[in-house]
C-alpha cells in the first residue's frame, strides 16, 4: 500500500516538476490587451463578428484583422472601449440594426390550408405542403427565430408570428440566417417604414392568400416624396421595396397602402433612439435634451 | 531483424491502430478535414505515442513490476500521457502557433487519445524490449498518420462531391471511414 502511495506520488511529484519549469521556459508572451478587450466583450458568443467566439475576436482586433465595429451586441459603448483599449482613431459608429419581420399575414389575416402540428419547427413546417399558410413566401409562426435568439428578443405573438423586442435585439444575425423563409432582415434601428411583405404572386392571387399582402398597386411608389419606395422585380413577379438610404419616415406609404403591407413602427422610445443617435465619443454627455426640443 | 519487420508492417497495416484496432476515432474524424491538419496532428500523436511508450515501458518494467502493484498501470500511464500532452501543449504554443491553432481542441484530447494507452499497453502485455517498444510505437504512429492522411485527402476531394443534402458532413465521413476500414481488411492475409 505504501510503496503505491509512494510511487504514484514520486511520479506525480517529477512530472510536476518538469511541468513546471517547462511553463516557465516555454512561456509564451500574451498581448495584455486581448485580456483587457476579453472583459470588456459581451461574452454571448453569439459569433456576429464572424469570428468562433469573444476571445477570438479580442486576438483578432489585436491583429488588425477585422473592423472593431463587428461586434454588434456591443454597440456602440463597446466601439469606444475598444477604441480605448486599441488607441486607434475613432471613425464613425455604424447605426445599431435590429431584425425586422418581412410579413404580417398571422392568424386572422393570412389563409390556411391546414392545421400543422408536428415538430415545432419552421424547416419541419415547411416541409410539409410548404407550410400551414396558403401563402407559400410568409412566416411559417414555428417560432425557430425565437428558440435561437441568444438574448430573448424575440417571443411569438398572439397571432403566432415572432414579435423583435427592438431594446433586446442586437442585430447578431442567427434569426436572419434561422430563418428558412429568409423574411428576418437587419434594418437600422432609425428605419421605422417597412413593407412587411415579401410575396410576389400577382396582386388579386396574393390578396386571396393574405388580407395584409402587397398587391403591387403601386400607390406607395406613386406618393412618396422621396422616390424611396417601388414596385421592383422580384422571383417570379414583384414586390414593393422600400430603399432604407432614401427614406425619411414621413409615413405617407403606411398611410395610403390599401392593405395595411407597408407598416410604420411606432416611433422609438428615448433610450433606443439616442443610442442610435449617438456618433461614440462626441463629447455629448447623451443627456436628451436636444431629442426632446 | 525480420522480428521488427514484422512489428512494422503489422503495426501499421495490419494491425491499423485506427481502421483495424478503432481507436483514436476522436481526431480521425476531427481532424481530417485538412491536410496540413491532420499531417501536424499526425506528428503531435506520433511524438506522444512514442515518448510515452518508452517512458509508460521504463514504469513498468522499474517501478511497477519489482514491487508487484502492476494493479495502478492504467492510472500511472494516464498521469505520464497526461503530462506529456501538457508539454507537447506548451512547445507547440512557443514554436508553432498555426500549427496549435489548427489542431485546437484536439491537441488537449490526445490526454484522452485511447490510441496512445493503448499502445502503451499493448506494448507491455506483448513483452516487448525497449528497442522492440520504440519499433512498435513508432509503427503504430506511422499507422494512425497513415490513416489521418488518407481520411483528409478523401475529405478534401469529397469538399467538391455532389452529395445529397442529408449526407453531407459527418454522415459520409463516417461512411468513408467504414469503406477505409474494410480495405484495410485486406491486409492481414499479408503476414
Amino acid at each position: 500500500m505504501l510503496v503505491a502511495v509512494l510511487s504514484l506520488a514520486g511520479l506525480g511529484a517529477i512530472f510536476g516538476i518538469i511541468l513546471g519549469v517547462a511553463s516557465k521556459k516555454f512561456a509564451v508572451e500574451v498581448d495584455p490587451r486581448v485580456e483587457e478587450l476579453l472583459k470588456v466583450m459581451p461574452g454571448a458568443n453569439c459569433g456576429s463578428c464572424g469570428m468562433p467566439g469573444c476571445a477570438a475576436f479580442a486576438e483578432a482586433l489585436v491583429e488588425e484583422t477585422v473592423k472593431p465595429n463587428a461586434c454588434a451586441p456591443g454597440g456602440a459603448s463597446l466601439y469606444e472601449k475598444i477604441a480605448a483599449i486599441l488607441g486607434t482613431e475613432q471613425s464613425a459608429y455604424q447605426e445599431r440594426q435590429v431584425a425586422q419581420l418581412l410579413c404580417q399575414g398571422g392568424v386572422g389575416h393570412a389563409k390556411m390550408i391546414y392545421r400543422y402540428q408536428g415538430i415545432k419547427d419552421c424547416h419541419a413546417a415547411l416541409a410539409n405542403f410548404k407550410g400551414e399558410k396558403s401563402c407559400n413566401f410568409g412566416c411559417v409562426m414555428q417560432g425557430s427565430c425565437s428558440r435561437v435568439c441568444p438574448f430573448g428578443a424575440i417571443q411569438m405573438g398572439a397571432d403566432g408570428l415572432p414579435v423583435v423586442d427592438y431594446y433586446l435585439c442586437t442585430g447578431c444575425n442567427r434569426c436572419v440566417a434561422e430563418c428558412p423563409q429568409q423574411i428576418l432582415q437587419l434594418v437600422g434601428v432609425s428605419h421605422l417604414a417597412h413593407v412587411r411583405c415579401v410575396n410576389t404572386e400577382k396582386g388579386k392571387d396574393a390578396k386571396a392568400r393574405c388580407a395584409t399582402a402587397c398587391i403591387k398597386c403601386k400607390i406607395c411608389e406613386k406618393n412618396c416624396p422621396s422616390d424611396a419606395v417601388h414596385v421592383v422585380p422580384a422571383g417570379t413577379g414583384s414586390v414593393a421595396v422600400i430603399d432604407y438610404e432614401k427614406c425619411t419616415n414621413c409615413g405617407i406609404c403606411a398611410a395610403k397602402c390599401p392593405t395595411g403591407a407597408i407598416d410604420m413602427t411606432a416611433p422609438l422610445s428615448e433610450e433606443v433612439v439616442l443610442e442610435m443617435a449617438e456618433q461614440p465619443a462626441s463629447g455629448c454627455p447623451q443627456c436628451g435634451a436636444c431629442n426632446t426640443a | 531483424m525480420q522480428e521488427y519487420f514484422i512489428i512494422v508492417i503489422s503495426a501499421i497495416l495490419i494491425n491499423n491502430i485506427v481502421l483495424s484496432q478503432f481507436l483514436g476515432i476522436c481526431p480521425f474524424l476531427g481532424v481530417s478535414k485538412k491536410l496540413s491538419a491532420s499531417l501536424g496532428m499526425g506528428g503531435a500523436v506520433s511524438f506522444v505515442l512514442v515518448v510515452a511508450g518508452a517512458l509508460t515501458w521504463a514504469v513498468q518494467t522499474y517501478l511497477l513490476n519489482p514491487y508487484h502493484i502492476g494493479y495502478l498501470q492504467t492510472i500511472a500511464f494516464i498521469l505520464i500521457i497526461a503530462s506529456l500532452v501538457q508539454f507537447v501543449e506548451m512547445v507547440l504554443k512557443k514554436y508553432s502557433p498555426p500549427l496549435y491553432k489548427a489542431l485546437g481542441i484536439y491537441l488537449p484530447l490526445i490526454t484522452t487519445n485511447c490510441a496512445v494507452l493503448g499502445v502503451a499497453i499493448i506494448n507491455i502485455q506483448k513483452e516487448y524490449t525497449l528497442g522492440k517498444v520504440l519499433v512498435h510505437s513508432l509503427s503504430h504512429a506511422a499507422g494512425f498518420t497513415l490513416a489521418l492522411l488518407l481520411m483528409s485527402g478523401i475529405r478534401e476531394r469529397l469538399e467538391d462531391a455532389d452529395i445529397p443534402e442529408s449526407m453531407q458532413g459527418t454522415p459520409i465521413a463516417l461512411v468513408t471511414a467504414a469503406l477505409m476500414s474494410m480495405a484495410f481488411l485486406g491486409f492481414s492475409g499479408l503476414i
